[in-house]
């Protein structure tokens, strides 16, 4: 078992079990934080399938935006939630979780048995491009080659939503001064 | 077991605790948590099978769309969740029950 497989494990192992800790725990920030783990354990899942430039830029919007942005909206909204939610007994399976454990445990048993009769390194591309020793070019020029040609069409449209989404977002969370 | 099955078994239980994490929990934001989680999961499906495509980058490239439109959606989704807020003095979904007038 060579250090690559280790630090994988290592990466999946910190990725599922913060997960767990997000969805178990009570304490709203403390959960956040867990994400943040999370998401720089993926970032470095990443980094092992090559894909570097995904991994940075994991890092700088979600580490960098969207957590900054979910720790903004938390504390101003919510802070006797924060107060209601952790006077609650803290225990994790409880009659209303049930439900939900049960459909996702369920949902786990079907994805894990479609993945195994799938057989991903059997698939045909998958086998010619491991069998095809081309060398691997410059991974980030490659990126921003094929997003100026072969993906042009995706991205102008992804700029066009990206600004839609901002003015949408600026727009719904104005203060109105004729209402309220 | 090969690379490509643990990047897939991984996604797959991202993916469960995300759909548990969305079932469960009675804030809003940790219910956004739950469906980041999952976006997550499907970001990784698509960079695990980019490594095989290196001509195209196909799976990269995909990610990173869906990395700024997950990142849209947050932005959107608190605004939202701030505008119920204002309107309700809470953000549990279950006591939103109010139409506005």
């Amino acid at each position: 078992m060579s250090i690559n497989q280790i630090l994988f494990y290592v990466m999946g192992f910190t990725a599922l079990a913060s997960a767990l800790v997000v969805a178990a725990s009570k304490n709203l920030v403390r959960s956040v934080f867990m994400f943040f783990v999370t998401l720089f354990a993926l970032a470095g899942l990443y980094v092992f399938a090559l894909a570097d430039f995904v991994a940075v830029t994991q890092i700088v919007i979600y580490v960098g935006g969207v957590l900054v942005l979910m720790l903004f909206a938390f504390m101003l909204s919510n802070k006797e939630t924060l107060n209601n939610l952790q006077s609650k007994g803290s225990k994790f399976i409880t009659i209303n979780n049930m439900a939900a454990l049960l459909v996702a445990t369920l949902f786990m048993i079907i994805l894990v048995n479609a993945i195994i009769k799938a057989q991903p390194d059997h698939i045909g591309w998958i086998q010619r491009s491991l069998r095809s020793d081309t060398p691997r070019k410059d991974n980030m020029g490659n990126i921003g080659v094929n997003l100026m040609t072969r993906y042009l069409l995706p991205f102008e449209v992804i700029s066009i939503v990206v600004m839609m989404a901002l003015i949408g977002s600026v727009h719904l969370s104005r203060k109105e001064e004729h209402k309220l | 077991m090969s690379m490509l099955s643990s990047f897939l078994l991984i996604s797959a239980g991202l993916f469960c605790i995300g759909i548990f994490i969305v079932l469960s929990k009675r804030n809003a934001i940790q219910i956004l948590i739950g469906i980041e989680l999952m976006i997550n999961a499907a970001i990784l499906n698509l960079v695990a099978f980019g490594k095989y495509d290196n001509l195209a980058n196909s799976g990269q490239v995909f990610a990173l769309f869906a990395i700024v439109l997950a990142a849209a959606a947050v932005a959107v989704a608190l605004a939202i969740i701030l505008n119920v807020y204002r309107q309700y003095k809470t953000i549990d979904p279950a006591k939103v029950e109010r139409l506005k007038d």
